[in-house]
C-alpha cells in the first residue's frame, strides 16, 4: 500500500530507464567514506592478489599502469540513492590481472589502504565486469574519489567499488566486509534494490 | 528494517532560516543508536516517488533536522510545505558505523560542519539521556551565526560537554575567534578520543586530515559526508 504525501509533487529530474529503482540522478559526484582519506605515495603503492593457496601476485604502480587498459563508460549507483550515468574511467580489467592467477576460490575480499574491506563473489570481478581504475573523466583519480586507484565494479552498489584499493584476497568462503557487517546487503544489486541486510 | 513505515508529522520547529526539525509519529519504531539515519520516501499523487536519507537528531523517537538545499527536490518540501498531519514513508534505522553508544568509555571529539551537526547532536542528546559522564567536546563550524542549529540547547551548560563554535565567514561581534577556515588549533589539543566528523565533503576531508595531523588514530576517526546533491 502506498502512502501519498500531500502537497509533494517532485521534480522528476532525471527520470530515466537507466535508473534502478529508488535512485535519482546526481549531477555532481558525491563522496562517501567512513574515515579519513588515506594518501598513498605512488612509489610505495602496490596492488596484490592473494590466492587461497597462499600465493601472492604483486604489481607496482609502474607495472599496473603499463598493462593494457580499457576506458569503460558506465553508470554508477550509490546505495544512498544517487546515480550517475555515463561516467568515463580508465583502468585495467581484472581479467588481465587474473590471467596468471590460479584459484578455485568462489569469493573475493577486497581490501584498501586505510583498512576498508568489501566482499563479493569472484565471478562478479570477471568477464569484463570490473577494473582497477586510476583515471576518471580524463584526469588522474583524486584521493577523495579513491585515488591513486580504486576498484570499479559498476553493476553493484558503489560501496563495492572500494576506494584506495590495495588488494584482493581470494577465499573459499564468503567473508563479509566493512559495510556488509554494518547493516548493508551482502551482494548489493541495485536493480534488485539490495540496499540493506534484509532486503 | 526493510519495511517502510508510515510516519505522520506531529511537530515542526524552525532551527534557523533554512533548517527545520520535524518530529514524526512512527508506530512500532524499534529505536536506534545516536548517529544512525533513516531513508524517507515521498510519493506524489501520480505515483512518482523520491527518497532521501536524513540523520536522526534525537536519541528517541523519529526526529529529523533537514537543511533546505536550494533547488533541491525533497528538502524544500520538508522544510517549507509539509504540515503536521501529513504523512510520508520511512525506513530504518540505517547505519552501523557512524554511531555512538552510551556505554562507550572513550572521550569523544565531535566535529560538525554546517548541517553535519545533526547526528552529532543526537550523540550529545543520547549522552545526556543516558546520564553518561563520558567527556565530550564539540567543535561546530558554521559560515555565520544565522546558520546555527540548536543554538539555545548548545549554549545551555551541559556538564562534561564543551562546545566551541568556529565561524568560517562571519562571526558575531565580540566572538573571540576571528572568522576563517577550521584549523588544527580549533581541534586540539585533545587526548586520545573517538572522533566523529560530519559535514559537507570538503569540510570532512579537511577536518579529518587535521585530526590525523594532530596524531589521532585514523581508525578512530569516523566520518559522514554529504555532497551538494545529498538533500
Amino acid at each position: 500500500m502506498t502512502t501519498f504525501t500531500r502537497g509533494f509533487h517532485g521534480r522528476r529530474r532525471g527520470e530515466d530507464d537507466r535508473l534502478p529503482p529508488g535512485q535519482y540522478l546526481a549531477e555532481d559526484f558525491p563522496v562517501l567514506s567512513a574515515g579519513p582519506t588515506p594518501h598513498v605515495p605512488l612509489d610505495r603503492w602496490e596492488f596484490t592478489i592473494d590466492t587461497e593457496a597462499g600465493q601472492t601476485h604483486r604489481w607496482t604502480w609502474q607495472e599496473l599502469t603499463a598493462l593494457p587498459y580499457e576506458e569503460p563508460v558506465v553508470d554508477i549507483h550509490c546505495v544512498t540513492s544517487w546515480s550517475k550515468l555515463g561516467t568515463t574511467w580508465r583502468g585495467v580489467s581484472l581479467d588481465v590481472l587474473f590471467e596468471d592467477v590460479e584459484s578455485t576460490a568462489d569469493y573475493a575480499l577486497v581490501y584498501s589502504y586505510g583498512g576498508y574491506t568489501t566482499n563479493l563473489p569472484l565471478d562478479d570481478l570477471m568477464d569484463g565486469k570490473a577494473w582497477i581504475a586510476y583515471r576518471y573523466d580524463g584526469e588522474d583519480l583524486t584521493p577523495s574519489h579513491g585515488g591513486p586507484a580504486r576498484l570499479l565494479v559498476p553493476h553493484l552498489y558503489f560501496w563495492k567499488s572500494a576506494k584506495w584499493v590495495h588488494g584482493i584476497r581470494l577465499l573459499t568462503e564468503d567473508w563479509p566486509g566493512f559495510w556488509e557487517t554494518a547493516g548493508y546487503h551482502n551482494y548489493g544489486d541495485p536493480w534488485r534494490e539490495q540496499r540493506y541486510a534484509d532486503d | 528494517m526493510t519495511r517502510w513505515r508510515v510516519a505522520r508529522l506531529t511537530k515542526v520547529r524552525d532551527e534557523n532560516g533554512t533548517a527545520r526539525t520535524l518530529v514524526f509519529d512512527v508506530p512500532d519504531w524499534p529505536g536506534h543508536l545516536a548517529g544512525q539515519h533513516v531513508d524517507v520516501k515521498l510519493t506524489a499523487g501520480d505515483g512518482y516517488s523520491a527518497r532521501r536519507s536524513y540523520s536522526l537528531a534525537g536519541p528517541e523517537g523519529v526526529e529529523l533536522t533537514v537543511q533546505r538545499v536550494p533547488d533541491g527536490e525533497v528538502s524544500p518540501y520538508l522544510t517549507l510545505d509539509m504540515e503536521p498531519g501529513d504523512e510520508l514513508e520511512l525506513r530504518g534505522p540505517v547505519g552501523g558505523w557512524f554511531v555512538w553508544r552510551p556505554d562507550g568509555p572513550a572521550p569523544v571529539l565531535l566535529v560538525a560542519g554546517g548541517a553535519g551537526i545533526v547526528p552529532l547532536m543526537a550523540m550529545i542528546r543520547a549522552r545526556r539521556a543516558a546520564g553518561a559522564d563520558t567527556p565530550f567536546r564539540l567543535v561546530y563550524a558554521v559560515r555565520s551565526p544565522e546558520q546555527l542549529c540548536y543554538t539555545d540547547e548548545l549554549l545551555r551548560p551541559d556538564p562534561g560537554v564543551s562546545v566551541s563554535l568556529a565561524y568560517t565567514r562571519r562571526a558575531p561581534e565580540g566572538h573571540p575567534r576571528p572568522p576563517g577556515r577550521l584549523t588544527a588549533a580549533d581541534l586540539g589539543p585533545y587526548g586520545e578520543a573517538d572522533c566523529y566528523v560530519c559535514g559537507p565533503t570538503g569540510f570532512v576531508e579537511s577536518a579529518a586530515a587535521l585530526l590525523v595531523g594532530l596524531g589521532h588514530d585514523p581508525a578512530r576517526i569516523r566520518t559522514e559526508r554529504f555532497g551538494p546533491t545529498g538533500d
